[in-house]
């Protein structure tokens, strides 16, 4: 996204810049990548030790979470400018889906 | 294509309304279908009010007024007022932030098409062996029992208009979104404008519980699976849920264009800014954000228990807030203006107390004890056609009137609009305002006939009384645009003479490509602040340059088609004797993905209207 915000057509325009930018886009990703195949490993990990069914349930949950929140941010994007919008969007339809479900897991089924 | 156009056959005419993209065409097509839909819905509620005249009547029979009843509320809150709200928001609101027209043009028209079949197939069922019996709401437990074909053609119907209602407010999303004109940030948006942007998030929001709950229903009822069926260990009340999650949010998808509506003319004909705009657009947020926290007040006799409902009340009492300040901000628009009564004026005072007295009663219901008395009488009947009637449906009144010129380019007659204003405003409070007593005294909804000596008798007649005087205004309304259009006499850019947005800086009708070049927004009421510095017209954002327009397609209407086709051919594979259905649902799905596939492959690229041929095009004819 940054990278598409040019003003010149010259493609070596303002170059140093944007290499620096990739690079540190790139450590990133890599970074992320990194924890995301952390956490699964987490993830398989808990339940091959035989926790508690209370620990390991909401650990996954969590984890999962938080890949979401990777994948949305660093590898969709979103943590760039000029996506106010989408996150709007994206939170509100996301408060009707879980109000729906919060509303079905206390006074439609139990 | 262009409005300037020559004379053209009614063939080459009809063609060109089939496979038009162009927004103000397509706001056309909604007016038409939905006007028709409306007609088709008073009737049916003139029906209703002709069986309750008196007692014991034998108008029509039990079974069929079960029919006519559903079909009054389905018919008019899918196909007469949400395409009738489509309809003004397509024909203004591209013209009121500067767009050339919205984001999707195909997808505008797919919408409209969906829509159009979807309606349709749910009407033919008077022809097919019944129409739907189990109520707009189609409780499934009550649904799931109904014989015949009916509910089928309801759950079919309304999947396929659902879908065109649900394109049509993602297109709206993207065109408030990204299509504005230099200058018109988002607290310059006009009300109307405000309006429908809310109103398209909550289409975004509310529609898809609408579709999972009726493919859920039509699993149910058409291949043996057991989501709502109790005795087999189905839960009904997760279809009243899911249809309410939707249902409530889409009783705010219908009034908030109204609300935005009423906001344009009250500033117009008071010749006054709006008052308090930035609350405006904090309670139109405000109202559609709450929309979703409020469904189960639907419910409050179900069982819930008293801490959902007593949640429920809170937040459904908390609503009035919101549209407390918009009240208040309408009667302060107008406190010290230099008032002009027009039609579309008359509408819109006459609106703040009915809808007021619909809020009122609201705040009664919501009340979840009290609830338990209201539920299920008249006294509910009266409230929500209170809010309806007296909100969306003046809304639209209004709108239609007031956009009339720019819709058409000619001004419905005054005289005659005011006679149906004033019928249709006594008519209006005659039907419904009696019917709180009704409710009070004990008369049921849904039932279709009532005995004698039980005090009923004089109120039901009232009601029917005021019923054929609304049914008077419609028709005068419809003698009025006969006439309208028969004169043909056009009118300027702003026949009410205060037009404030930009929509009243354009021709009416606009030509077909919108502003020929993109207008400079200089602040709220773009037009106005431009007639303040003495101007007539707005300043250009852009140089003249070519402008890129879409192409016309039938593919909209095929797709469309072609959903239509399978629907009767899944409607009808749950008899076991009928073995054409297969091939029909093949043939109609191969239309619809042909379609598609056409759609794909095909590069449309759409073309340019040359800078040259935008010079002076005033008065000959711009080839499209």
């Amino acid at each position: 996204m940054v990278n598409e915000r040019l003003n010149s057509a010259n493609p070596s325009f303002d170059l140093k810049y944007r290499r620096k930018k990739n690079a540190e886009e790139m450590k990133h990703q890599v970074i992320t990548f990194a924890m995301m195949i952390f956490f699964t490993l987490i993830a398989f990990a808990a339940v091959g030790f035989d926790f508690s069914k209370w620990f390991i349930k909401p650990v996954i949950l969590l984890l999962a979470v938080v890949q979401v929140i990777f994948q949305l941010y660093y590898f969709m994007h979103m943590k760039h400018k000029g996506h106010n919008t989408i996150a709007l969007f994206l939170f509100s339809g996301l408060a009707v889906g879980l109000l729906t479900v919060l509303t079905f897991l206390t006074i439609v089924w139990w | 294509m262009s409005t300037y156009a020559k004379k053209q056959g009614f063939g080459a005419t009809l063609w060109d309304y089939l496979t038009t993209v162009d927004h103000k065409k397509i706001a056309i097509l909604y007016l038409i279908a939905g006007g028709v839909f409306f007609v088709l819905g008073g009737l049916e509620a003139m029906f209703i009010r002709i069986q309750l005249a008196i007692p014991n009547n034998d108008f029509v029979s039990a079974g069929f007024y079960n029919e006519i009843l559903t079909m009054h509320g389905t018919t008019m809150i899918f196909l007469a007022a949400m395409p009738l709200v489509f309809a003004m928001m397509n024909a203004v609101v591209p013209l009121q932030i500067g767009a050339r027209d919205v984001a999707f043009p195909f997808l505008n028209s797919l919408g409209f098409w969906l829509f159009f079949f979807g309606g349709l197939f749910l009407n033919l069922s008077w022809f097919m062996g019944g129409a739907p019996d189990a109520g707009w709401t189609s409780y499934a437990s009550l649904s799931l029992h109904s014989p015949g074909h009916g509910v089928d053609f309801y759950i079919l119907g309304l999947q396929i208009s659902g879908l065109g209602t649900l394109i049509a407010g993602i297109n709206f999303l993207a065109t408030i979104i990204n299509m504005r004109t230099p200058g018109m940030t988002y607290m310059r948006m006009p009300l109307f404008t405000w309006s429908t942007f809310v109103v398209s998030a909550l289409i975004l929001f509310a529609f898809p519980p609408l579709t999972v709950g009726l493919v859920l229903l039509m699993f149910d009822r058409m291949f043996g699976s057991n989501f709502f069926d109790v005795a087999a260990g189905g839960n009904t009340i997760i279809w009243e849920h899911l249809f309410w999650i939707f249902g409530h949010p889409e009783v705010y998808i219908l009034i908030l264009p109204a609300f935005g509506i009423f906001s344009e003319i009250l500033a117009t004909f008071s010749r006054k800014r709006l008052f308090g705009y930035s609350s405006m657009v904090f309670a139109t947020v405000l109202i559609g954000f709450l929309g979703f926290m409020v469904w189960a007040h639907h419910m409050f006799t179900v069982g819930l228990g008293p801490i959902a409902n007593a949640i429920f009340a809170v937040a459904t009492m908390a609503i009035a807030v919101p549209t407390g300040i918009k009240i208040f901000n309408w009667l302060l628009t107008m406190w010290g203006g230099s008032v002009k009564f027009t039609v579309p004026m008359l509408y819109a005072v006459a609106f703040i107390p009915s809808f007021t007295m619909g809020g009122v009663t609201g705040i009664m219901n919501a009340v979840a004890p009290a609830d338990y008395i209201f539920h299920d009488t008249y006294f509910v009947v009266a409230h929500f056609h209170y809010v309806i009637v007296g909100g969306v449906v003046f809304g639209l009144l209004a709108g239609v009137t007031f956009y009339w010129p720019k819709m058409f380019g000619t001004m419905l007659n005054e005289t005659l609009g005011k006679i149906s204003f004033w019928t249709f405003l006594i008519g209006f409070h005659l039907t419904f305002f009696i019917q709180h007593f009704l409710g009070l005294m004990g008369m049921p909804r849904r039932i279709f006939t009532f005995l004698d000596n039980q005090g009923l008798n004089t109120g039901n007649m009232i009601s029917t009384v005021g019923a054929f005087f609304m049914a008077f205004a419609v028709i005068v309304l419809v003698i009025n645009i006969i006439i309208t259009s028969v004169k043909n006499v056009k009118v300027g850019n702003d026949p009410w003479g205060d037009g404030r947005t930009l929509e009243w800086a354009i021709s009416s009708p606009p030509p077909y490509y919108n502003f020929k070049q993109l207008p400079l927004v200089r602040g709220l009421d773009a037009y106005w602040v431009e007639k303040m510095d003495g101007k007539t017209e707005m300043t250009p954002a852009e140089p003249l340059g070519d402008i890129h327009m879409p192409n016309s397609s039938i593919l909209p209407l095929t797709t469309s088609l072609g959903l239509f086709v399978a629907a009767f051919g899944a409607l009808y594979n749950m008899d076991d004797d009928k073995t054409w259905t297969v091939p029909v649902i093949i043939i109609g799905l191969l239309i619809t993905l042909g379609s598609m596939l056409i759609r794909s492959i095909k590069d449309d690229h759409g073309y340019h209207i040359h800078k040259e041929e935008l010079t002076d095009d005033h008065d000959k004819g711009v080839k499209a």
